[in-house]
């Protein structure tokens, strides 16, 4: 090796990255006198017991839910598909739901990639952007004519979703409390809104209208069209409640109006 | 050499608030930077907290700067910011590699010190430096295999980095030791040989055996208190290069906080000492 040429240095990373996680193939030329030391491991473990740490601080829900054995189990083969892309661990295991979906040990616990789902969204909310909830004042001032043409932008460090195959927001709720009631769980569809106005992420269980509203504001919509987005997915729809649910758990970060661009980037 | 800096401790989110509530002069607090590259939320919340009473020290695990291509950009990027944000009063990274071809690999991984490695390098840390337009320093990393193929021996390959981009050195004396037991050197002459000059801080942690070797590899795993051996090695540094700011790293098997804080406070007593300050 004393004849090193340029690209040497790659090469040696290329068959260093690779034996780590490939202990049983044959490690490359450049570094087979050091994957036949046993300090190899040393390195293979921490790389490894890195990203499996990190994922089970994650997917705390998930890891209850399967016990910490089968978790460490099944995260060593998905850390195997895949590294963190960031160094910010807090950040790893974006695919990890799709994962469990198709993880096939996990087929007869349906419910698992929705837990993941919702770990995740915990994590993002966690992480976002700090920004003042919108004040519910801000909209009870508004006249009337103006309401339908208003846009509700959701808060910065909102994230929700619904689930139809299964009570998603149930199980995941339950298990993220000390105590884990033992009492039946209502097999329906539910849906989760997750919020972080301050500092403490809190969360709601949210019907599909209440889904089906941030999606459209999410996508521009105005409350007019938010309205009926939510009436499309659950024709009882009680708005009124819904709306006074959303603003007073910080749901939105701002509002604006439609077609009024300099309104709506002065709008405090 | 040492300004405002003395002892100071890793700062695990466990010791927040103690942190928070601690009223030891002088005492600063590392992190991590790449746990606290968030948009916003909490963690930057009790960083900017802890910031407010205390000076923080940002040590960078993931610049990977020892592999063969230039610094991630986007995480460049996210370490000014959060240096901007928080003015740490250091800054540092290690000479190890961990991202490559877009995986991260949470470790600080070996290389061959060959003058390919050293050219390119030099050159990450001056992408670096300017990227964050501060000096940062560099650190020693622990050994466990015995490898072949090094063209320069790790001191004056630090050296050279030094003297090529400007940078600073971190020399972690737990590291040194772990090094020198494992591959069978003198721990000793390797603190006597290290440049005195460059080192910007000093590092302190436990080690422990590896659970399958023994004593035969011994693991750098901050699990444990600062060893006697390396106690002593961190004496004969600091009497002969003079007193700089040195942390005590402690990140598995959490002691409570006054326990840690008799640490850092048993090195900030021998940075104090008179052979210390007679350098």
């Amino acid at each position: 090796m004393n004849s090193l040429r340029p690209g040497v240095l790659a090469r040696f990373q290329d068959a260093f990255a690779h034996a780590l996680l490939a202990p049983d193939a044959e490690p490359a030329v450049e570094i087979a006198a050091l994957a036949a030391q046993p300090a190899f491991a040393v390195y293979r473990n921490t790389v490894v017991k890195g990203c499996i740490d990190a994922l089970q601080a994650n997917y705390p829900v998930v890891a209850r839910l399967v016990g910490e054995e089968w978790f460490r189990a099944a995260a060593a083969i998905y850390v195997r598909e895949a590294l963190p892309a960031d160094p910010t661990l807090l950040r790893y295991g974006s695919s990890f739901a799709d994962f469990l979906a198709r993880f096939e040990p996990a087929v007869d616990l349906p419910y698992l990639p929705g837990a993941a789902r919702l770990d995740r969204l915990w994590t993002e909310v966690h992480a976002a952007a700090d920004e003042e909830a919108l004040d519910p004042a801000a909209v009870a001032r508004l006249a009337p004519e103006e309401l339908a043409g208003v846009i509700l932008h959701p808060h910065a460090a909102a994230r929700w979703a619904w689930f139809e195959e299964a009570p998603i927001y149930t199980i995941w709720t339950r298990n993220r409390a000390d105590h884990v009631p033992d009492d039946d769980i209502d097999w329906r569809p539910e849906g989760a809104l997750l919020v972080r106005p301050r500092d403490t992420v809190r969360w709601i269980a949210l019907d599909a209208a209440g889904c089906a509203f941030l999606d459209a504001c999410a996508a521009g919509a105005t409350l007019a069209g938010a309205a009926r987005a939510a009436l499309e997915a659950q024709g009882n729809a009680d708005l009124a409640r819904l709306m006074s649910t959303l603003l007073s758990t910080g749901a939105f970060g701002r509002l604006s109006h439609s077609g009024d661009r300099h309104y709506a980037e002065n709008c405090p | 050499m040492l300004g405002a800096l003395t002892a100071g401790l890793g700062l695990k989110p466990q010791y927040y608030d103690a942190a928070l509530a601690c009223p030891a002069d002088g005492l600063w607090f590392e992190v991590h930077p790449e746990n606290y590259m968030v948009a916003g939320g909490p963690r930057l919340a009790w960083l900017e907290a802890i910031r407010a009473r205390h000076a923080i020290s940002l040590h960078g695990v993931a610049l990977s700067l020892a592999a063969d291509t230039e610094p991630d950009p986007g995480h460049l990027a996210r370490l000014a910011g959060l240096a901007r944000r928080v003015e740490p009063a250091l800054l540092s990274e290690h000479l190890a590699w961990s991202t490559w071809r877009g995986a991260y690999h949470p470790d600080l991984l070996p290389f061959p010190r060959t003058g390919e490695a050293l050219a390119r390098i030099a050159d990450n840390i001056s992408r670096t430096q300017d990227a964050l337009r501060r000096r940062i320093a560099i650190e020693n990393p622990s050994h466990y295999l015995k490898m072949d193929g090094h063209a320069w021996n790790e001191i004056d390959f630090l050296a050279e980095l030094a003297r090529r981009s400007g940078c600073g050195l971190l020399l972690d004396v737990n590291n040194v030791y772990v090094s020198a037991r494992n591959l069978g050197y003198s721990a000793e002459d390797y603190v006597d040989e290290f440049p005195g000059e460059p080192v910007m801080e000093i590092h302190l942690a436990g080690h422990t055996s590896d659970p399958n070797l023994g004593k035969a590899l011994l693991v750098d795993s901050h699990d444990a208190p600062v060893a006697s051996e390396v106690w002593a090695l961190y004496e004969r540094l600091i009497r002969r290069i003079g007193p700089r700011p040195t942390l005590i790293e402690r990140d598995d098997k959490l002691p409570d906080f006054p326990t840690l804080l008799a640490e850092c406070q048993q090195a900030d007593a021998m940075l104090r000492a008179p052979l210390a300050r007679a350098a």
